[in-house]
């Protein structure tokens, strides 16, 4: 099955939520919608389900135009940032309701729920009441209801926003999973960059109702098309600086001067943009190609394991992701490096020019 | 600014609380200094949003009491304490412009004039907020209404205390570090005791300088980051903090020498023989993947990049393990070699640290 998107655009009143999309989705893959709030993931959500209705624009499944069929004569799945259970039910009976509604007979029902309660390992709590469960497991639940319909298309909006910081490192690292056992067309919607290196799969980026990019998801960060991409798809956010190239090397503000290796190679004269990652910002000089400027501290967080350097240097403000403990007042100069080999190169018109060369994972 | 003192301290819902079990909050005594910077850490149901309340006065405790530099505060109401508070949703009036949401608790307190005005203006100053004082609050987005919340909470000069309650939830990703840098700057300006509640480790460990790690009602551990990062003291604290956890492998322990998986691992101690549970513990920064023989054989059952590093899924026998691996990496087949860092190797019985000897 394939959903397709063609120009589609949504606006209420004089807003617009989301502008001319196009974007075509595939069975079997999870699918993650990276942006900002505001950015129009949750309208383009509710366009997919069938919940609103494009203002311009067609939606097709499997090539056939959907655009004003509603949500129940879809087949679609939600499942909200704020999970919804029958509080009333016991889990078994919140997994069963869609049966029940579907007059499901009651072998197929029973199987099925214990299939999908056994897909999000709630088999030991099926008797339990939503209110007698952890968060994470609520969640599960809510999923669970989600999955029993075998919906053709699974959205999901920010489902894990609302669970503690542990229990989502958990489920991140099981919903890969989940999701290719089911098999459905699956879009996961979240305004977090490391939910979406976590959940791996594909990743559309999202900007003021346009989606910038979309393919891999790790191949979205490490060649993000143009900057705004690159802001939506990195935590940290990432560190910039215009420069202006003459003679093919790089003179930045403040004079010094960054040789024309990597990236920045055969680079023709004018005025363009660096950005580079805050792990790619170093206290200690990375290799022979970087070079050293003098920044003044703003502010160093502490995690115990690393130091989050805040810097500002010539008006721009840089934060380095720098190994261990370094405990800088603010106010005190620091010495930067950077390092050619890791930047990544934009014009004037914000488009990706070059980008480092990273080794794939195995 | 206030010393705070927690003294043998308990709080349960239940009107006629039987058990420990029956406690929200375990007894506990506790001492926060004078303009320290603290965070409360645990996951829901720890009992940290119970602790916040009691010292800010919303609850009153089941037993114990509550000491503001020396004076029983127990007994009183949030506002005679002198507390202020920030909450998950900012709490502004949509109707007032910026500079009467922050003039409003002085006000209340009947400052005016020139001393009101300057202090206003320093806050938003502070909070970068002076471009929009004139506007409407309902017009801001949501972090500028949060930072209508803390300056709300700053503006009174004489507060004994801040507590934030998860103040950054509703926050983007990308805002959140604007506001948690600047929260830290302000912390350093203006020196109040701040406590803050969360269950994000990044956000307590990069503000406070102390961490109070809670689980089940009881506090686990006190410490720097530094400290619950290196020597986490129960196998609970090492899976909490860090991202991935600790990674905690049942071990036979005895002598200088751990047996886990059936495959010797030399320590840096010596430790008794015991009957208890135990553990030994290793972070995943400090396990490294090597070439096949050299360490410990490991099955490679997936690697995932996540950008700044890559993240090796490993089996030691039936045992599963964490590795980080850094960006540049290249890594192949599906077999391979793990050696742990010794010094950062710990070991626990019935989940707690425990000292060898040297």
């Amino acid at each position: 099955m394939t959903l397709e998107l063609r120009n589609v655009t949504k606006r209420v009143e004089s807003e617009t939520h989301v502008a001319g999309v196009s974007l075509t989705l595939k069975r079997g893959a999870l699918n993650v919608l990276l942006g900002p709030t505001l950015s129009g993931k949750t309208t383009l959500l509710r366009l997919m389900a069938g919940l609103d209705v494009p203002t311009e624009g067609q939606i097709l499944v499997d090539g056939r135009d959907v655009t004003g069929t509603p949500v129940r004569k879809r087949s679609v799945a939600m499942v909200y940032q704020q999970f919804i259970n029958y509080p009333n039910m016991t889990v078994y009976e919140n997994i069963a309701s869609p049966l029940r509604v579907a007059r499901v007979p009651a072998a197929e029902l029973d199987r099925r729920v214990r299939e999908s309660a056994a897909l999000m390992r709630l088999d030991h709590f099926l008797d339990r009441k939503p209110l007698e469960l952890s968060g994470g497991q609520q969640q599960r639940t809510a999923l669970a209801r989600a999955v029993v319909k075998r919906a053709d298309l699974l959205l999901l909006d920010e489902p894990l926003a609302n669970l503690d910081y542990k229990l989502r490192e958990e489920l991140r690292e099981e919903l890969p999973k989940l999701f290719a056992e089911i098999g459905a067309i699956t879009v996961y919607a979240t305004a977090e960059p490391s939910d979406a290196l976590l959940l791996g799969g594909n990743t559309a980026t999202l900007s003021k109702g346009q989606i910038t990019q979309f393919g891999p998801t790790i191949e979205v960060y490490r060649r993000p098309s143009d900057r705004e991409t690159a802001e939506v798809f990195s935590d940290p956010p990432m560190n910039f600086m215009a420069v202006r190239i003459a003679g093919g090397k790089a003179h930045l503000p403040g004079g010094a001067v960054l040789p024309a290796r990597g990236p920045l190679a055969g680079l023709v004269d004018g005025d363009l943009t660096l950005g580079f990652r805050a792990n790619h910002l170093y206290l200690r000089q990375p290799g022979t190609d970087a070079i050293p400027v003098t920044a003044k501290v703003a502010i160093v967080e502490i995690t115990g394991s690393e130091s989050y350097v805040h810097t500002i240097f010539e008006g721009m403000r840089w934060v380095a992701l720098a190994h261990g403990i370094h405990e800088l007042s603010p106010g005190a100069p620091v010495e930067l490096h950077l390092d050619p080999h890791r930047m990544f190169v934009f014009g004037r018109d914000g488009r990706l020019m070059a980008a480092p060369n990273f080794a794939a994972a195995a | 600014m206030a010393r705070i003192d927690l003294a043998n301290l308990a709080h349960s819902y239940s009107t006629r609380p039987r058990g420990d079990t029956d406690y929200a909050l375990k007894t506990i005594d506790l001492t926060f200094k004078a303009g320290g910077a603290y965070a409360l850490l645990g996951p829901s149901g720890c009992g940290k949003t119970t602790l916040l309340n009691l010292m800010s006065g919303l609850l009153t405790p089941t037993q114990g009491s509550i000491l503001f530099d020396g004076v029983d505060v127990t007994e009183r109401t949030s506002e005679q304490r002198n507390i202020a508070q920030v909450f998950q949703f900012p709490v502004v009036y949509d109707t007032m412009t910026v500079y009467d949401n922050l003039a409003f608790p002085l006000r209340n307190r009947g400052v005016s004039g020139e001393a009101l005005d300057s202090r206003v203006r320093q806050i938003a100053d502070m909070l970068g907020l002076t471009a929009s004082l004139n506007q409407p609050a309902r017009r801001l987005t949501a972090d500028a209404k949060q930072k209508i919340s803390l300056g709300r909470g700053l503006v009174r000069p004489s507060v004994s205390a801040m507590l934030f309650d998860e103040p950054l939830t509703v926050i983007d990703p990308q805002l959140k570090w604007q506001l948690r840098s600047q929260l830290k700057q302000l912390h350093r300006q203006v020196a109040t005791t701040m406590i803050y509640v969360t269950h994000d480790q990044t956000e307590a460990l990069t503000f406070a300088d102390t961490v109070i790690v809670m689980f089940d009602g009881r506090i686990v551990q006190i410490g720097t980051p530094e400290e619950l990062f290196e020597r986490p003291n129960h196998t609970f604290v090492g899976y909490f903090i860090g991202s991935p956890g600790m990674n905690v492998l049942p071990a036979a322990v005895e002598g200088a020498t751990a047996v886990v998986a059936g495959h010797s691992i030399p320590l840096d101690r010596q430790y008794e023989k015991s009957s208890a549970k135990t553990e030994i513990g290793i972070r995943p920064e400090f396990v490294h993947l090597a070439e096949n023989g050299q360490g410990l054989p490991v099955r490679i059952k997936r690697i995932d990049d996540v950008g700044r590093y890559k993240l090796a899924r490993v089996t030691l026998g039936t045992l599963p393990l964490n590795v980080m691996v850094g960006e540049d990496a290249r890594l192949s087949g599906d077999t391979g070699s793990v050696q742990f860092d010794r010094s950062r190797l710990h070991v626990y019985r019935d989940g707690e640290l425990v000292d060898g000897r040297a």
